[in-house]
Formats: C-alpha cells, sequence, structure tokens
C-alpha cells in the first residue's frame, strides 16, 4: 500500500475520467459524433487462454483477406473496465464479447448497437441463446457460444470406491448416496465439489423447477418454495459430508479441485474440457448429465456475444464480420481450436458427432436456464454467492428472501 | 512619485513572472487533479452511466439521488456501503494503531547505537514497502492459503489454521461463538445503520481481513519507520543525557522526554496511514475482489466496481466524495486531538 496518495475521488475516478474530461472541456461538440470511419476495426476480446487468442485473430485475419477491411484484435486484460473506459471516453473498439450480465448496463446506457435485424440469418441460433440476448425484444448482439454445466466424475475414483455405470446418479438421493460413498472410499476428500455461487448452485434451482426470476425475466421468483427446496437439498449435501466447496478444500473453482483429486465430482462446464488436458492431463473422467430433481432435468446456461459499439463508424462492416464469425463452418473451427460450443444448432450437432465427450453439454442446451441478465441482476447476483459461501451455517429461507427483496428493487426500477 | 510607480511597475512584473513560472504546474494540476475532481462531483449529482461525455445534452441533474440511494436507499447498493464502511473501519481501526506502534519500535531499535549493522536492519524493515502491492499481495495469498506457510507453521505449534481467504467469519463473532452467542440478540439484529444490522456492524474484521491487516502492517511500517529515525535524529541527545543525569529511567526518557517531540510526525504518519488505510484497493483488486462474503469489500473498491461494472457511476463518484468527506473529518479529528495542549 503506497500511503501517499490523490484524494480518494481522483484515485478512483481520474483515470477513467481523464479522457472524458479533455474532451468535455475543449469545446466539446465533435466530442459526441461518430468516431471517423477511417482506419482498422478494433476487436477487443476477454481471451481464456492463449488457444482462444490465435483462433479469433486467425479468423479475423481470413476475413480481412477476403474482404480487403482492415481489423485488429487486442486482448483486454479486464474486459468489462477496458469496455466502460472506452465507452466514456467515447472511443470505443468496434467489436467486442458481452457477457449476458454486462448486456443491460451497456444496452441501458446506449452504448451497444442493436444489430439484430441486420444479420444474414438468426434462424439455426439456439433460441434460448437469442433470448439472452434480447433486450425490450430487440436482440442487440449475435450469440458467440455458450457452455452448459454437467456432472463430471473422475472414473478412477469411482471404480475404487467399487462404483459402476449402473451406479451414475439420475436423482438427488442417488447423488447425496454416491458422494458420500465417493467421500469415503475413493480416496478424495469429498465426493463432490463446486463452487460457492450462483452459477453453479443455481442448475439445483433449476432442477428443482425454481430460478432466479420468470421465464421473461420480468419478475423476481428467488423466494419460491422449489427454490427452498434446492438450497435445503444444497445444504444437506453440504452438512452430510457429501459435498464441500471448492474453497473449502483450498482451491479457487471446482476444476482445480477435481485436477488435483480433492473431489471425486464435480459441477462445471464444458471449459473444463480444456483445463483438464493442459493442466491435468492424467486425470481421467466422464461427463455425464447432472442429476434431475423433484422437477425434471436442469441445468444452466452460460453464454457471450458478440458486441458491436453504438459509437462505431464501422457499423455495417463489423455486422459482415460477426455473419463471418458465426457461420456453423467457422464455429465448429472454434469448438476444435478451444472447446466451446457453437451458438448455431446445425454446427453444434456437426460438432457433437466429432466429439462425443461434449455430448451432455450440448444436450443441455435444450432445457438449460438462462442466469438473470436484467439491469442490476449482476450485482444481486455477487450478493447471493457471497451469502452462498455460508450456506451450510445460514437458513436458505432467509438468504433466498433477502436476495429476492434485492432482485425485485432492481426489476421495479 | 516615479520611483513609485516604477517599484509597482517591477512588482507587477515580479507577478506576472511569477505567475509565469508557476503556469506549468497550475495547468498539470488543473487538468489531471481539479478537473477530475470536478468533473468527479458532477457526476456523482447526475444520471451519467457511462456512455460518451458525462457533459453531453442527454445527462440531467438529479440532485442528491445517488448519495440517498447509497446512504437510505434500503437496497442493495445502502447494503455494500454500509458493509464496505464497516469493512474499512476494522482495518482503519487495527492497522492505523498497530503500524505506528511498530514504525516506532522499529525506529527506536535500529537507531540505537549499540545495535550492529543499523544500516542492514533499516534496508531490511525498509524492503517491503519499495515493493510492489501488487507483488505482495500475490505472495500473501501463497502464504496464506490452506496449504501454505501460515497454516505449516500454525500445526507445528498444534493449531489447525483456517482457510484464511476463504474465511469470511468475522472476529468477533467467533470470539462470541466461543462464548455460546451464535445468534444475534434481538434488539441487534433488527435495527442497524447504512442497511446492515448493529450484530453485523459488530462482526469485527473477517479472517480473510485480517491477513490484509497483516499485510498492511507489515509493509508500511518500514516507510514510518524512517519518518519516525529522522524525527528521533533531529532531537538530538542532550535532552536525554539531561534526563539520564536527573535519574530517568529508559521507558520514563523515552515517554516522556523523546515521545512529546515526537508529537509533528506521530500526526504526519497517523495522518497518512488514516488517508491509506480508507483509501485500500490494489490489494483487495487483486487480491479477493470484495471476497468471501463481501467482507473485504471496501468503499474504494465498491466505487470502482459499481462504476466500471454495474455502469453506476454516479453512486461510484458519490461513494468517492463520502470516503474524501471521511477522511477530511478523520484528519481534523486527530489533529484536534494531538493538538499542542498549553
Amino acid at each position: 500500500m503506497s500511503p501517499i496518495r490523490r484524494p480518494a475521488l481522483a484515485a478512483a475516478l481520474a483515470g477513467g475520467l481523464a479522457l472524458a474530461a479533455l474532451a468535455g472541456c475543449g469545446g466539446g461538440s465533435g466530442f459526441d459524433s461518430t468516431a471517423s470511419s477511417s482506419g482498422a476495426i478494433k476487436v477487443l476480446i476477454g481471451s481464456s487462454g492463449d488457444a482462444e487468442t490465435a483462433a479469433v485473430k486467425k479468423a479475423v485475419a481470413a476475413w480481412s483477406k477476403q474482404t480487403g477491411k482492415k481489423a485488429s484484435v487486442s486482448v483486454a486484460n479486464d474486459l468489462a473496465q477496458q469496455l466502460s473506459q472506452g465507452f466514456a471516453s467515447g472511443k470505443p473498439p468496434d467489436l467486442f464479447y458481452v457477457s449476458t450480465d454486462q448486456l443491460a448496463g451497456y444496452a441501458g446506457n446506449g452504448s451497444l448497437y442493436a444489430y439484430g435485424d441486420k444479420l444474414s440469418d438468426t434462424g439455426d441460433f439456439y433460441p434460448n441463446l437469442v433470448q439472452a440476448f434480447t433486450v425490450d425484444k430487440k436482440l442487440y448482439c449475435a450469440p458467440k457460444d455458450f457452455s452448459t454445466l454437467q456432472l463430471v466424475i473422475n472414473t478412477e475414483m469411482w471404480q475404487k470406491a467399487g462404483l459402476t455405470d449402473a451406479d451414475v446418479p439420475t436423482t438427488w438421493d442417488q447423488l447425496d448416496a454416491v458422494a458420500k460413498k465417493l467421500a469415503a472410499s475413493s480416496g478424495a476428500k469429498a465426493g463432490l465439489t463446486f463452487s460457492p455461487e450462483y452459477a453453479r448452485i443455481g442448475s439445483f434451482m433449476a432442477q428443482a423447477g425454481g430460478g432466479m426470476t420468470n421465464a421473461d425475466q420480468t419478475e423476481a421468483t428467488v423466494d419460491s418454495s422449489a427454490n427452498v427446496t434446492a438450497l435445503d437439498y444444497v445444504k444437506k449435501l453440504l452438512t452430510d459430508g457429501a459435498a464441500a466447496y471448492s474453497s473449502t478444500l483450498g482451491a479457487g473453482w471446482g476444476g482445480e479441485a477435481f485436477g488435483k483429486g480433492l473431489a471425486a465430482m464435480t459441477i462445471e462446464g464444458n471449459w473444463l474440457i480444456g483445463a483438464m488436458a493442459s493442466d491435468y492431463p492424467d486425470v481421467k473422467y466422464r461427463v455425464v448429465a447432472l442429476p434431475a430433481g423433484p422437477k425434471g432435468p436442469g441445468t444452466l446456461a452460460f453464454t457471450n456475444c458478440w458486441g458491436i459499439a453504438a459509437k462505431s463508424g464501422h457499423k455495417s462492416d463489423t455486422v459482415k464480420l460477426v455473419d463471418y464469425l458465426t457461420t456453423a463452418q467457422q464455429q465448429i473451427r472454434f469448438a476444435d481450436e478451444f472447446g466451446v460450443i457453437p451458438s448455431v444448432k446445425s454446427a453444434a450437432e456437426q460438432w457433437q458427432q466429432q466429439q462425443p465427450g461434449y455430448a451432455p453439454f450440448i444436450a443441455g442446451a435444450d432445457y438449460a436456464q438462462n442466469t438473470p441478465s436484467t439491469q442490476g441482476s449482476a450485482d444481486v447476483v455477487s450478493d447471493f454467492n457471497s451469502q452462498l459461501e455460508t450456506l451450510a451455517k445460514s437458513d436458505p429461507k432467509t438468504i433466498l428472501a433477502s436476495v429476492q427483496k434485492s432482485l425485485a428493487a432492481t426489476m421495479t426500477q | 512619485m516615479t520611483r513609485g510607480s516604477g517599484r509597482r511597475r517591477i512588482q507587477l512584473h515580479h507577478t506576472r513572472d511569477g505567475w509565469l513560472f508557476v503556469a506549468p504546474v497550475l495547468l498539470i494540476l488543473g487538468l489531471f487533479l481539479v478537473l477530475p475532481v470536478l468533473m468527479a462531483a458532477w457526476v456523482s449529482v447526475s444520471d451519467w452511466h457511462g456512455n460518451g461525455s458525462p457533459f453531453a445534452s442527454g445527462v440531467g441533474f438529479v440532485g442528491l439521488d445517488n448519495y440517498r440511494s447509497i446512504l437510505s436507499g434500503g437496497g442493495l447498493a445502502e447494503r455494500d456501503f454500509g458493509t464496505s464502511l464497516r469493512n474499512n473501519l476494522y482495518y482503519v481501526v487495527l492497522v492505523v494503531p498497530l503500524q505506528t506502534a511498530l514504525a516506532l519500535f522499529l525506529a527506536v531499535l535500529v537507531n540505537q547505537r549499540a545495535l550492529r549493522a543499523r544500516g542492514f536492519w533499516r534496508t531490511a524493515f525498509y524492503f517491503p514497502s519499495v515493493t510492489s502491492s501488487v507483488a505482495i499481495t500475490v505472495l500473501w495469498l501463497f502464504l496464506f492459503s490452506t496449504t501454505g506457510a501460515v497454516n505449516r507453521l500454525l500445526s507445528f505449534v498444534g493449531i489447525h489454521g483456517p482457510n484464511w481467504f476463504q474465511d469470511p467469519d468475522g472476529l468477533v463473532h467467533l470470539l462470541l461463538g466461543r462464548l455460546g452467542v451464535d445468534s444475534a440478540p434481538g434488539a441487534l439484529a433488527d435495527h442497524g445503520a447504512i442497511g446492515i444490522t448493529w450484530w453485523d456492524w459488530l462482526a469485527g474484521p473477517s479472517v480473510a481481513m485480517t491477513a490484509f491487516v497483516a499485510m498492511a502492517i507489515f509493509t508500511t511500517s518500514g516507510t514510518f519507520m524512517l519518518l519516525f529515525i529522522a524525527a528521533l535524529r533531529n532531537i538530538g541527545e542532550e535532552t536525554d543525557e539531561a534526563g539520564l543525569i536527573d535519574g530517568a529511567n529508559s521507558w520514563q526518557r523515552f515517554r516522556y522526554l523523546t515521545l512529546p517531540q515526537l508529537r509533528p510526525t506521530v500526526f504526519t504518519v497517523v495522518t497518512l496511514g488514516l488517508i491509506g488505510t480508507w483509501q485500500v484497493f490494489d490489494q483487495i483488486y487483486t487480491g479477493t475482489q470484495g471476497g468471501p462474503a463481501k467482507t473485504t469489500l471496501t468503499p474504494a473498491y465498491l466505487s470502482f466496481s459499481s462504476a466500471f461494472n454495474n455502469q453506476q457511476w454516479g453512486q461510484g463518484a458519490a461513494i468517492a466524495f463520502i470516503l474524501f468527506a471521511i477522511i477530511v473529518v478523520l484528519t481534523l479529528g486527530q489533529r484536534w486531538l494531538l493538538r499542542e495542549r498549553s
């Protein structure tokens, strides 16, 4: 910590505002006009690693070569911050990743160009992905790819505990039973692990027939009895020795705990496959569907889209670039190169035949629930996460009631 | 007459030249300090949401709405702000006295003529201060992990160390838990301030925050040690010798002769400490991002995340100004406390 600093407000805000300050006081009128249309299309991505960066760079370069339009790809360290800075300064990148929880904020303040109707074909996208990026009946951006959660099992530990294929859990009770058995006799510290957050535990809420909101995301339904059932069950898993949070096991996320052999099962998305291959290549595992809850199967879907800035000077060219990047052919290339599931059905089905290991994740798309994406919901979810960390010691009803209050407040605004 | 106007002309020249010489500094300060501060002040009372210039025509004045929503809105924004104030308050209350005391102790130690290799010790104690706070945070994350060096060390004396940076339990709550008080007494649970109950205000710093407290003391004591060394050198040995002749023991000489003469330095150190600890940001940003369970959330980090991650720029700026007010009030308060009493 450096004890000598500028006043608080300057420290916190000067960085972001300096550019805006210069422009705002420099006579101004030229500032709000659209950025110049000369120069290359700027693409800003939040990359999961070298494989993704290289794949996106290659695809954009191929498009440039084909069309003769210049485009450059850069990788953000902190995408949300860099985008916010870009929007505030009036010089945002033309094309960038947008996550569902950021969408409403950017759409709400007019930073995003809603280009859904300009795309050449939106019919092949998975419908719930299209819904995830639709605000006020306008499709803001094209789904880039998606991921779902499923159950991942360490096969060696599974056998060591004397379990067979017939024991793969399909109900909550079975999951509880095998997790306990694995905890007792597989050598792992815990039978099942997942990180203490809605983005994992929400799958149990979906299986119980609950969710954060109704299907249209117009009403908060956090305190529903289905959600209470789900959290009661998760609390039971955590307290009866079946499951432990990855943080309790000393791991940063479920995949790390699973890869290190601290737990025999985990709930993670398809990004796990890439992580296992690069970090824990010796661990043998299989992916199965999450067990069904009282209201049938359920999982969560996570997705990003290709956002275009409202202040972009290359709107029509950038839409063409998105068209190119979301074709079935290109998405299969991305899938091969960094393991994401294509956002268009035809590509996902084709790719599933090539990579049967991903089948449960792809199958999840048909029944997966979207995470809340309304304005202010990101804050509520992080508050929910902070309360879930102490779930083992708390009353699920109290947690859900407080989150309900917060989420409802953001929706009536 | 002529002489008088000539002098005035010279003075005029002087004034003009003076302004010319300070102009670059004024320009830089104005551009990078005054202007952003004024802009932030405007943002804090506007409904600007981070798109384009805050002075554009579409941005409206909303009065104190942003301040109201974080101080009395009843929503999540208020609760988050209350939580961050609580966390930072415990951080300040622990860090400032401890680092000041440690810095003074180290300075007295290093200043003793009997000590060998004084230069080495001075450098050793000062070293953490010159290391980047990000590097130290990463080091801390390793040291305080479940299987890290700190927990290994604790295990030698038979203590099962906590999962430091993942443990949201407050120290006061843990202590009360030992005494059998697990849940809040009704009066404390039902009432509160700034969105969180009195019971939660009393939670104390979380285990995770305690690790940050240790880190702050470790890194900053060295800096303040230097200030104290300089002050100790200034005092000279005459008063100390006079005390010796009068038969005062070494503690009495320190307490009644040295310490009163260090008052201005103590004021400086405590002021800098207060400002630094209320603005703690980099450790949180690189270390925990406010977690676990928001127990390391601080106003400075909350200000950043409301603005950059949630597009609530008005609230972010409002938090920054409230933080500014807190720091000013506390500094004035301690100046009054440490004033020379005649």
